[in-house]
């Protein structure tokens, strides 16, 4: 596991990377409540990487997209996208957004809001039709906006992003409030698109989105990059079982902790009063070893979601523990 | 990953950032697609000037240089330019609150080149339902008053209403938008109101009153021209008013595009 993934082409000259966040951070609030939404993030993308930005609702997720798209100034730490400043690649239309909600105009059309998009970047004479195609809404290009559904109106960001052809796609949440064809279609698009060599770069909380359409993972917590690697790497992390079992006293539960350490597959072993607690990867053979070699009783096996997983990579003590004990709540589905 | 398939770097993009006919077009399209503008600025004006202006009395009372259906007339037309500047500088708010300008800053546009959009339709608007309303009054011919008075009513009228854009413009910024016009409707009523738009200021306390109002100053340089008489005050009042709405807008303006 390691934080700066580069898609390097062996032989390939150096090239500016589509995105460098260097010691982002971002703070908000009055000095007497301050909240760090962005606290020391490090990130580089390169040029045709298809990359997803996960973590729970809170990380910092949407933070970090505003300061890229220069919506938000960072508090410390700079932004560079293909080596411009924010506003110099939004002025030379580099990078665009698909937006999580809001900015659409209710009593205009499908067609007459890319129609204007095109004109505020100067294209004139481009059509609004092929956009609407590229992003699957040419059949409703005659539409009055407020008309449409959540889907239809985020596909219509999406065909309002295209019209600068920017070198950066960022979505962030893009497919909230989609059922789940609609979400399947959405990416569909997406993915034709990004094979065009587009870099895209999209906020989630679903893993199971992150896994499917991104080449690599940069895991998101407490405004940091916990993890960064590729979809498998990442789903290992968030895969991990925690057993729990009772003791009869001490000797016997430190003998087993000793024992169970040794175990394939176990990533950390606690003890908590008389009850052992031991995450790893192969919780059948943890769970086995310890109902038929041990005095082990009244065991459980927990499934590690992934804000847990989140919690244990970020490794801050109070946090970690308090929400190691718990079998915590999934996140917005995200571990299922 | 290999660069045989680059996006296009976008090279008009750069060129742009200024007024954009597209958009100006599109932002009158949508006054006049919106029922609730094309009554309140091209409808509401004409017919309220039918029913309080062509009274046979007015026709044959005089008013200044002019008779009282045509002061009325003025009047009305002042104060559908007025609705239709304030209408369109609280827009700027609603479609801030619906997350609009934060998508235009995604664009080459200039925030200050939006507002100035915005207000251009607005004032497009304005100039439409004051022609409409002298035109309803040239048609039925109950209002008399000299040539040079039916332009220059007019044109200060609509001029004029600019103030009312800042005013709007304001207003949208410090309450809460979703629907401001709700509140500055019943707001600008009763400003009319002040102004001896609806009735003529009597000679009371309200009247004293309503010489501090921003419509006062306005409707007094309006009708002018029919020979009510320039006063300094009016000057004065539209001056001031002019300054405070348009530096309270510029002030909430920074604001927010600082905010970031």
């Amino acid at each position: 596991m390691h934080t700066t993934t580069t898609a390097t082409v062996p032989g390939a000259l150096p090239r500016t990377p589509a995105l460098a966040l260097r010691g982002l951070h971002k703070t908000f609030g009055s000095p007497s409540a301050t909240v760090r939404a962005v606290d020391g993030l490090d990130l580089t993308i390169m040029p045709g990487e298809v990359v997803a930005f996960l973590g729970p609702n809170g990380a910092g997720k949407t933070t970090t997209i505003d300061m890229v798209l220069g919506l938000a100034e960072p508090s410390a730490g700079t932004v560079q996208v293909f080596g411009q400043s924010p506003a110099d690649a939004i002025a030379a239309g580099r990078v665009a957004a698909v937006m999580q909600t809001g900015g659409l105009l209710r009593d205009i059309t499908v067609a007459e809001t890319v129609e204007l998009t095109a004109a505020l970047f100067g294209r004139k004479d481009a059509k609004p039709h092929p956009f609407l195609e590229r992003a699957g809404i040419a059949d409703i290009a005659g539409r009055m906006v407020g008309k449409c559904s959540g889907g239809q109106q985020q596909r219509l960001r999406f065909a309002m992003a295209l019209v600068s052809e920017p070198d950066l796609l960022l979505l962030d949440e893009p497919t909230t409030g989609m059922d789940v064809e609609g979400r399947r279609d959405f990416w569909a698009s997406i993915r034709e698109d990004a094979a065009r060599g587009r870099t895209v770069v999209f906020a989630t909380h679903y893993l199971e989105e992150a896994d499917a359409y991104a080449d690599r993972i940069v895991l998101v917590a407490h405004g940091r990059v916990v993890a960064d690697g590729s979809a498998a790497e990442i789903k290992k992390l968030a895969s991990g079982r925690t057993v729990t079992a009772a003791f009869p006293d001490a000797t016997h539960l430190g003998a087993a902790a000793d024992a169970v350490r040794a175990l394939p597959g176990v990533e950390q072993v606690d003890t908590r009063g008389l009850r052992l607690v031991v995450r790893g990867a192969d919780s059948d053979a943890v769970a086995r070893y310890l109902l038929t070699g041990t005095s082990a009783h009244d065991l459980e096996v927990t499934a590690e979601n992934l804000e847990e997983a989140f919690v244990a990579l970020t490794g801050d003590g109070p946090h970690a523990s308090a929400a190691s004990h718990q079998t915590a709540p999934a996140l917005d589905g995200a571990d299922r | 990953m290999t660069t045989s398939t680059p996006p296009t770097a976008l090279t008009a993009a750069r060129t742009t950032g200024g007024l954009n006919a597209t958009y100006l077009r599109l932002e009158l399209r949508r006054l006049v697609r919106n029922r609730r503008t094309v009554i309140f600025s091209l409808v509401m004006p004409p017919v309220f000037f039918l029913i309080f202006g062509m009274n046979s009395e007015y026709k044959t009372e005089d008013a200044g240089n002019g008779n009282v259906t045509a002061w009325i007339l003025v009047s009305m037309a002042l104060y559908g330019a007025l609705l239709t500047a304030t209408a369109g500088g609280a827009s700027v708010s609603v479609e801030r609150a619906q997350g609009w300008t934060r998508q235009l800053r995604l664009t080459p546009l200039r925030p200050a080149v939006y507002v100035a959009t915005k207000l251009a339709a607005a004032m497009t608007l304005g100039a439409v339902s004051v022609a409409v309303t002298m035109l309803v009054g040239l048609v039925t011919g109950g209002a008399s008053m000299p040539f040079t008075a039916w332009v220059s009513c007019a044109l200060i009228a609509w001029a004029g209403s600019i103030v009312f854009a800042a005013f709007g413009l304001f207003m949208g910024y410090l309450l809460p938008a979703e629907n401001v016009m709700q509140i500055l409707g019943p707001v600008l009523a009763l400003l009319s109101f002040a102004g001896g738009l609806f009735v003529p200021l009597g000679d009371n306390w309200f009247a004293d009153v309503a010489k501090a109002t921003p419509t006062y100053g306005l409707a007094e340089l309006t009708r002018a021209p029919l020979g009510d008489g320039f006063s300094w005050v009016a000057v004065v009042n539209v001056v001031a008013w002019a300054a405070v709405f348009s530096l309270g807008a510029a002030w909430r303006y920074r604001k927010d595009t600082a905010r970031v």
